[in-house]
């Protein structure tokens, strides 16, 4: 296993680079889904003030 | 050829609700895409015999450069198609791959950069291939900055859409670049003289990378062009129901 993380010396470049990879995914997957997330709230929003309008 | 999908993807409910169904199914494949991918690259593919285990930085980098490039061809082409149909939902799928595309784009300098340190003994150099891919992030930067500086959406459509088609003209000088100019970047990754470019047990496990991070890509864009096309639809009468409040 240790002998695996190490990578053969390279550790210090290939773990910060899929740590690197892997932030940056999840960081999308967190901002597009609030993106979406705030969009429909607000549309709820408008849809209620609408019917209270009425 | 029939041309009715076309024109009732471009319709926001259809598109809202046919997106809505296409996200779960493209983010399950790309995790077991990428599940499958890791194992293979991580652990089951040899080590290269110049770089070492060094190289395995291949099946992240590799993956982010293509949707860094892909993520632009996708956004200029949406937002083409937003010019000269006036689809909405056209200029919503533009507006949408900036971001990720320039996350993309950042993932594979950082990413390139921590492999060109042991490889070329530097993390930059004014290289063709890096020099064209910094182009690309600012152009995405500024095309996000354009559209954030103008107030009027169908004025920000417009201006940001003929910035991203010009801007493709980057495109080929990226994938050219290491032809066309002495480059310390390696040659084309998946194909040399027509043939694959390294054995089956690296490039099997690079494709599946390759086609996990497209289906997130899919995934992502659609789940922020939904939200892009609730914004511009807000006033539409077919939000209400979409969204599950009854008008």
């Amino acid at each position: 296993m240790m002998h695996w993380l190490n990578m053969g010396g390279y550790w210090p470049f290939v773990w910060p680079s899929y740590l690197i990879t892997l932030f940056a995914l999840a960081l999308n997957i967190y901002l597009a889904r609030r993106s979406l997330a705030a969009a429909k709230s607000e549309a709820r929003r408008r849809a209620q003030a609408q019917r209270s309008e009425a | 050829m029939n041309w009715t999908w076309f024109h009732r993807f471009g319709s926001p409910p259809h598109f809202f609700r046919i997106a809505g169904k296409m996200v779960p199914w493209f983010a399950w494949l790309a995790g077991i895409a990428a599940v499958a991918g890791l194992v293979g690259g991580l652990a089951l593919a040899p080590p290269d015999y110049q770089q070492g285990e060094g190289y395995r930085i291949i099946f992240v980098h590799v993956p982010a450069a293509v949707l860094s490039t892909m993520a632009y061809a996708v956004m200029a082409s949406a937002a083409g198609v937003g010019l000269i149909w006036r689809m909405n939902v056209a200029h919503a799928v533009a507006a949408s791959c900036a971001a990720v595309g320039a996350w993309f784009t950042l993932v594979a300098l950082a990413t390139g950069s921590l492999w060109g340190r042991p490889m070329w003994g530097t993390y930059w150099e004014w290289d063709p291939r890096l020099t064209s891919e910094l182009v690309l992030l600012f152009l995405y930067l500024g095309y996000m900055g354009l559209r954030g500086a103008i107030d009027d959406t169908a004025r920000a459509d417009r201006a940001s859409a003929v910035l991203a088609l010009v801007g493709v003209i980057n495109l080929p000088i990226i994938h050219y670049s290491v032809d066309w100019w002495n480059s310390l970047h390696q040659g084309h990754t998946l194909l040399k003289f027509g043939k694959a470019s390294m054995p089956p047990s690296m490039l099997v496990p690079l494709l599946l990378m390759m086609l996990a991070f497209t289906l997130y890509f899919a995934a992502i864009l659609l789940v922020r062009a939904r939200g892009e096309v609730l914004r511009r639809e807000r006033n539409a009468r077919w939000i209400s129901e979409a969204i599950g409040e009854r008008p």
